[in-house]
């Protein structure tokens, strides 16, 4: 399967050459470029994993763990080295498979969202980058070839949100998200660090005697590393990067900032998992508190804001809550005895990656056609938009979790793997499964529902969305309607084995129960016209929700922080060191050597008899200095 | 007696002798018309002599004449990037011979150049002191003629009176030392001399006056003087030549003779080593803040760079001779594309070569300013270009071997170094100028040799496996 290799050279390469001619291509041929390199690869990759499923199970019953492509990159002393290579197994295929289909759709989207944008060029370039740069992150051998990918993950998710660099708050939202994930990064860097250090390899399966001298020490690399992916999947308290990324171009955030790259983080605790349930289960079960605790407060602020945007980043930041949860709450390896979370886990990444898109690019369509993010500008909007109303409402019906949708089915896994760990954590996730019915749908009423803007659609009407873009909404909803009678756990369960999902009818009706019932309240208070009930609540407890309203003001604290004590006490202290002592150190370098190089010209004269002298006289010089000092 | 080792183990040298001779005789026998093909036809021939030699013929170690000629893997790899250096040399002179007043002797210069390159091959692959001795003096004569080459344009002939003087008094001392070290210990073989030597007082001050001949070469502290001048005035092709293949091929076989001969005065040679690094550095750096000229500027420049290099002889071991050989061939890459630049604005406009004449380069000739400024970096060793990697490795091998301070006092200096590489940079790029060199066109040859640095430049330090390579061989030299 040494073809796989192209599925990261060809993103390369396009990126390189539509970085380097860049406005001397036609837009249209720019696109066509980009577009035609991710189908391609997105080809390669469900060739891919038709050949590497349909290879079979080995003896022991699990897929092989395949590395078509491997090169020995950076060897250090002692046998550690980097490798450079492409790893294969359910998960990566699966990531390949996720990866380049929203990314494709994401493509053949932007040719009619971007159309007659400055830079789109520029954009298909980045774009190509990104999806090269996540592909390598998930096929990476080792985990230091995974950092490396990660970081160029963020490089590119940095461009992408700052696409539009003459917006200050896209500059600020794209300075805050590369700030904020690279300082989780640090924590990752340090993990790894500890864990090459200590294991002596950056593989992800390191020799048994390896492991035993670093067993100490593997909760806290584990630990470390989950940082990083913590800031990356936006868990609290790094999530604060996540809302204001929207400022990039929406199919931006449908394909990084909904469906891949912030799922980098869940797909490294799954890739590390085998390490966390062996050496550190208390750091897992950890995790699993982040998560619950993201997703409870993400939901929270998610039924108030009021940009639509905004609403899908905190419910993504919730969804991936879920994930992170079902991760930490395995207890065993096997899916049968606790095990059974992280299938559930890929199995909801799937899942979400797809109708999360979809939910992202109907809402550029929206905002295509309003030229708002406000839901004021809104409402009513089923009359105008049939298409996009549709796939909305199918994406939706999936996240709350209705059933024969692909979200009930993950959702439910989730759910029963919590009930398995502790009845609280289930009966919390539950709760949190039905506020998302609740908010999903005050969205959808606000958006086509509900009070109309006559004023403003009058002034422009809205108008569905060109076919490029509708397409792919078509697609997205179709896999989001059928990808939950995949029997996912035949392909990826947590000991390799070959797992049967089978639906505990007890957890699925409660939650569908709960569902149905955030969506009836939602119903209720959004449907009409007249918002009596909604207003009335947020009048009666205008405090609550004006600091929902303001994320509880996480922000502000780390506003707060960075400004008052690390700028005030840290940043000036060492800024004073720099420019006096360090600066000043090297500027008396300077000032020395101009002064000795004035002294000593005449050495340089021009006299070869002269030189000739020197030349006898230093090494003559040399000669005594060696025998007296020796 | 069994010459067969002259198309084996001596494969390099026999070939290089052949296009030496073919040179020859195209030179003679070509008409008018075959002239104008002379310069790919060497071109060609040195891109085969090289295909045809790059690989090792075998991996052990083997003696032919009884001794006199060592082969080794390792010397194959040294040479091969002397003979691409020398290559690329060619193919960036190419605009200055066709000028009329050099046009006629090109055939001069190519084999007065191959000559050197050929003396260089047999002082790398020698096994004794007499087989060195011709190697060294066939690898500098040529060069004064080379360096006088213009002789009635601006400083050559001066150039070439001092580096032959310089050259001479430098030999001189070293046949000296040798002859010493043949009184002390009674052989003049590599091999055997290593068990004779016990560091007695005549023994150290021969090591130092064998040491000061190549130093002589390598343009060390206090053995420099002749550089400055010998660089400005020389045509720039031959300087150019004279700073990389000139430079590495000392600096190798200097560090061999060490290992092989001296190692059991190993202390007295680190010592040695340790002061000249420290002065060649430091006054090298000194005086290249002043210079105004490019080509003195690079001088000094070039005398310090050879300091660094000193830093991976002094290790002794095996990782510093990977290092060194990387090195070498890093700033071949770099400093063969700095005086490229310089080659190609010499030509183009009448000689001008003043930093001032140079403000604004960067707004009539962007891509030859982005070469120069890209060259300049990796010497400096600014990540991530292919210098950064070949000074780290010096300095880790240095580091190793427990020199500490000295590789302290080396990245100090590399701090004032990059002062002066950015002075350059600055004027290209930032200083103002109302009449800047005009904007010209260098032909194909030239960019192909600019082309071929700047791969090196930005691929050397990325492609690990360069170095693993290298690495591979030099552990079984030692």
């Amino acid at each position: 399967m040494e073809y796989t290799i192209l599925i990261l050279a060809l993103p390369f390469l396009s990126f390189i050459l539509l970085g380097l001619l860049g406005t001397k291509l036609r837009p249209g041929v720019a696109g066509g470029i980009g577009t035609i390199v991710t189908a391609a690869v997105a080809l390669l990759s469900w060739w891919t994993a038709f050949s590497y499923f349909g290879a079979g199970r080995d003896g022991s019953g699990v897929f092989q763990t395949l590395i078509p492509w491997n090169t020995v990159w950076l060897p250090f002393g002692g046998g550690l080295h980097i490798d450079l290579g492409i790893m294969l197994d359910p998960i990566s295929v699966m990531m390949l498979i996720v990866i380049s289909t929203v990314s494709l759709m994401v493509h053949i989207y932007s040719f009619g969202y971007m159309k007659g944008e400055r830079g789109f060029q520029r954009y298909y370039s980045f774009l190509s980058l990104f999806t090269m740069s996540m592909l390598g992150l998930v096929v990476a051998t080792n985990i230091f070839q995974m950092y490396i990918f990660w970081e160029l993950v963020g490089v590119s998710s940095y461009l992408l949100i700052g696409f539009y660099y003459t917006k200050k708050e896209a500059v600020a939202a794209s300075k805050k998200a590369f700030i904020v994930t690279r300082f989780a990064d640090l924590g990752f860097l340090i993990g790894i660090l500890i864990y090459g250090f200590y294991t002596g390899s950056f593989s992800f399966t390191p020799d048994a005697p390896a492991i035993g001298a670093a067993k100490a020490l593997l909760p806290l690399a584990l630990g470390l590393m989950f940082i990083g992916g913590a800031g990356k999947s936006a868990m609290f308290p790094l999530h604060i990067w996540l809302p204001d990324a929207m400022e990039g171009p929406t199919p931006v955030s449908a394909l990084i900032h909904a469906a891949t790259m912030v799922v980098a983080g869940v797909y490294l605790v799954a890739r590390m998992f085998p390490l966390f349930i062996d050496y550190a289960p208390g750091v897992l079960h950890v995790t699993a508190y982040v998560g619950a605790f993201t997703a409870l407060y993400a939901a929270v602020v998610a039924c108030v804001q009021s940009d639509i945007k905004r609403v899908l980043a905190f419910s993504t930041i919730s969804q991936i809550g879920f994930m992170i949860v079902a991760l930490g709450v395995c207890t065993s390896a096997d899916p049968h005895e606790g095990g059974l979370g992280y299938m559930a886990s890929m199995f909801h990444l799937f899942t979400h990656a797809m109708f999360k898109a979809l939910l992202f690019l109907g809402a550029g369509c929206i905002i295509h056609a309003v030229h708002s993010n406000e839901m004021s500008a809104m409402g009513g909007l089923r009359k105008y938009m049939p298409l996009t109303h549709i796939t909305f409402l199918v994406a939706c019906l999936s996240i709350a979790g209705i059933w024969p949708l692909s979200g009930f089915f993950s959702k439910d896994e989730i759910l029963a793997a919590c009930f398995r760990f502790s009845p609280a954590m289930g009966v919390l996730m539950t709760f949190i499964a039905g506020l998302t019915a609740f908010y999903m749908f005050r969205l959808y009423y606000s958006i086509f529902w509900g009070k109309e803007n006559k004023a403003l659609h009058q002034e422009h009407r809205p108008h569905e969305a060109p076919l490029s873009m509708t397409i792919p909404l078509i697609f997205l909803a179709a896999v989001t309607l059928v990808a939950g009678w995949i029997p996912f756990g035949h392909f990826v369960s947590s000991d390799g084995m070959a797992y049967d999902i089978h639906i505990d009818w007890t957890v699925a009706s409660v939650s569908l129960g709960v569902a149905a019932a955030g969506i009836l309240l939602a119903t209720w208070m959004y449907l009409r016209e007249d918002r009596t009930v909604a207003d009335g609540l947020a009048a009666r407890f205008s405090g609550l929700h004006r600091a929902a309203y303001h994320r509880f003001y996480i922000d502000e604290v780390y506003q707060f922080i960075t400004h008052r004590i690390i700028f005030a006490c840290i940043s000036a202290p060492v800024a004073w060191f720099d420019r006096h002592v360090v600066d000043g150190f090297m500027n008396m370098l300077a000032a020395v050597t101009e002064k000795v190089s004035w002294g000593i010209r005449k050495m340089q004269s021009g006299y070869v008899q002269r030189y000739a002298i020197w030349f006898l006289g230093g090494a003559l010089g040399l000669v005594i200095v060696l025998l007296l000092a020796i | 007696m069994d010459y067969s080792g002259i198309f084996t183990y001596m494969y390099t040298e026999t070939a290089l002798a052949g296009v030496i001779v073919a040179t020859l005789l195209y030179d003679l026998i070509a008409g008018r018309r075959g002239r104008r093909f002379f310069h790919g036809f060497v071109c060609f021939l040195m891109l085969a002599f090289i295909a045809g030699t790059i690989w090792p013929y075998s991996s052990a170690e083997a003696e032919v004449f009884g001794g006199m000629y060592v082969y080794n893997p390792v010397y194959g790899i040294v040479k091969s990037i002397l003979a691409i250096g020398t290559l690329i040399v060619f193919l960036q002179a190419d605009t200055w011979l066709r000028r009329e007043d050099t046009a006629f002797k090109r055939g001069e210069f190519y084999v007065l150049t191959l000559s050197t390159l050929l003396g260089m091959d047999f002082m790398i692959s020698s096994g004794h002191f007499l087989m060195f001795t011709i190697g060294l003096e066939l690898a500098s004569v040529p060069l004064a003629c080379l360096v006088a080459f213009d002789k009635y344009k601006g400083n050559s002939a001066e150039a070439g009176a001092k580096f032959i003087l310089s050259a001479l008094f430098s030999s001189g001392l070293m046949l000296y030392g040798i002859s010493f070290l043949y009184g002390t210990a009674g052989t003049l073989y590599f091999d055997d001399m290593g068990f004779m030597l016990e560091g007695n007082a005549l023994q150290v001050m021969a090591m130092v006056f064998f040491f000061a001949g190549l130093a002589f070469k390598l343009s060390l502290v206090p053995f420099h003087l002749w550089t400055a001048d010998t660089y400005q005035g020389a045509p720039t092709a031959v300087t150019s030549y004279l700073s990389v293949v000139s430079k590495g091929a000392a600096a190798f076989t200097l560090m061999m003779i060490l290992i092989k001969v001296f190692s059991p005065m190993i202390q007295y040679w680190q010592l040695m080593l340790y002061i000249v690094i420290v002065l060649s550095i430091t006054v090298a750096n000194i005086f290249a803040i002043r210079q105004k000229n490019l080509k003195r500027f690079l001088a000094f420049s070039s005398i310090s760079q050879a300091g660094y290099i000193m830093l991976a002889v002094i290790s002794g071991t095996s990782y510093g001779m990977t290092s060194l050989i990387f090195y070498v061939l890093v700033y071949m890459a770099a400093n063969l594309a700095a005086f490229g630049v310089i080659s190609a604005v010499e030509q183009h406009s009448g000689g001008k070569l003043d930093m001032d004449d140079w403000n604004g380069l960067y707004k009539t000739n962007p891509k030859l300013a982005v070469t120069m400024m890209l060259a300049l970096f990796s010497l400096a060793g600014i990540p991530p270009f292919a210098g950064f990697f070949s000074k780290f490795f010096i300095f880790a091998s240095a580091f190793e071997e427990g020199f500490h301070v000295l590789v302290l006092i080396a990245l100090l200096n590399t701090v004032i170094s990059l002062y002066y590489y950015l002075l350059v940079v600055k004027a290209m790029f930032i200083n103002r100028n109302d009449t800047p060199i005009a904007a010209f066109r260098t032909d194909a040859s030239t960019r192909t040799g600019l082309v071929l640095c700047l791969a090196g430049i930005l691929a050397l330090g990325i492609v690990s496996s360069v170095f693993d390579g290298i690495n591979a061989f030099s552990f079984g030299c030692l």
